[in-house]
């Protein structure tokens, strides 16, 4: 094979903490979500590279399943900004402090 | 320089940079878009790995429902912009992003400390069955039922929830 699987691995590697620092530094919710969604793909990444490399269809099978948790949870994710948004008029993550005391 | 490795090289450039525009833009749509991107390149990335069914599904499910339902969303609550990069908790996002760039060193090193390439050997013919949708059909619907019966629940509930979640409260 010509790749060899530790370029996709730090491919993968790096899309994670591309996200990581997505969700630290951004201050809109939804920027954060889709940060997040970036590293579950990224973790899918490694997933399909091991499934190819060892000929495996196992891994394939997990990701599908992964993207069904994904799209169930930015369902529920969106609802809940939605939520946010009608009762506080921002969608600001330093301002949604309700937990806080 | 073969056709494997030249599209290896295009995407996961393409991958990168659309990645961080997205988390540097300040215009969540522009963000949205550049995720799509990511994803487009992300199944290209599938291809090259013998994935078929998995770079449709990505492109279907990903790049087709989730990120439409992300503009949807921005559309609908329409966010305001964010301040610039620097001009607010300069020290706090600096700090975020060295330690980021760590993790991302520590990660690299010991991938290729550890030599995952000498444990596996990739063979085209059995990488190209796995990824057919034949093989995934077949694991899916013989040893994998529950977990696909269950996933269809979950998203069942998630669906309600979200719709009792985004539902407006009448008093």
């Amino acid at each position: 094979m010509q790749i060899p699987i530790e370029y996709y691995l730090v491919l993968s590697a790096a899309l994670f903490v591309i996200g990581v620092v997505g969700v630290l530094i951004r201050r809109n919710a939804i920027i954060i979500f889709m940060c997040i969604e970036l590293m579950l793909n990224s973790a899918n990444l490694t997933l399909i590279t091991f499934s190819s490399y060892l000929g495996n269809a196992i891994g394939q099978l997990f990701v599908f399943f992964v993207m069904a948790v994904a799209a169930a949870e930015a369902a529920v994710g969106l609802a809940i900004i939605i939520a946010l948004f009608r009762n506080k008029l921002t969608v600001n993550i330093d301002e949604i402090n309700i937990f806080k005391w | 320089m073969t056709l494997e490795v030249f599209l290896f090289v295009i995407f996961s450039a393409v991958c990168l940079a659309s990645s961080l525009l997205m988390v540097t833009r300040r215009n969540p749509v522009m963000s949205a878009l550049f995720l799509v991107v990511n994803f487009a390149s992300l199944a290209g990335l599938y291809l090259t790995l013998n994935a078929q069914f998995i770079a449709v599904a990505q492109v279907i499910v990903y790049a087709g429902a989730i990120m439409v339902f992300f503009l949807f969303v921005i559309m609908l609550i329409h966010p305001e912009h964010e301040k610039r990069f620097l001009e607010y908790k300069p020290m706090l996002r600096i700090f975020a992003v060295v330690i980021a760039g760590l993790i991302f060193v520590q990660i690299a090193y010991i991938i290729f400390f550890s030599k995952p390439s000498e444990g596996v050997s990739r063979e085209l013919a059995q990488s190209i069955k796995a990824g057919t949708v034949e093989e995934i059909g077949r694991q899916l619907f013989v040893n994998y039922v529950l977990p696909f019966e269950a996933v269809g629940y979950l998203l069942l509930s998630a669906s309600i929830g979200a719709l009792v979640l985004a539902k407006k409260k009448f008093k």
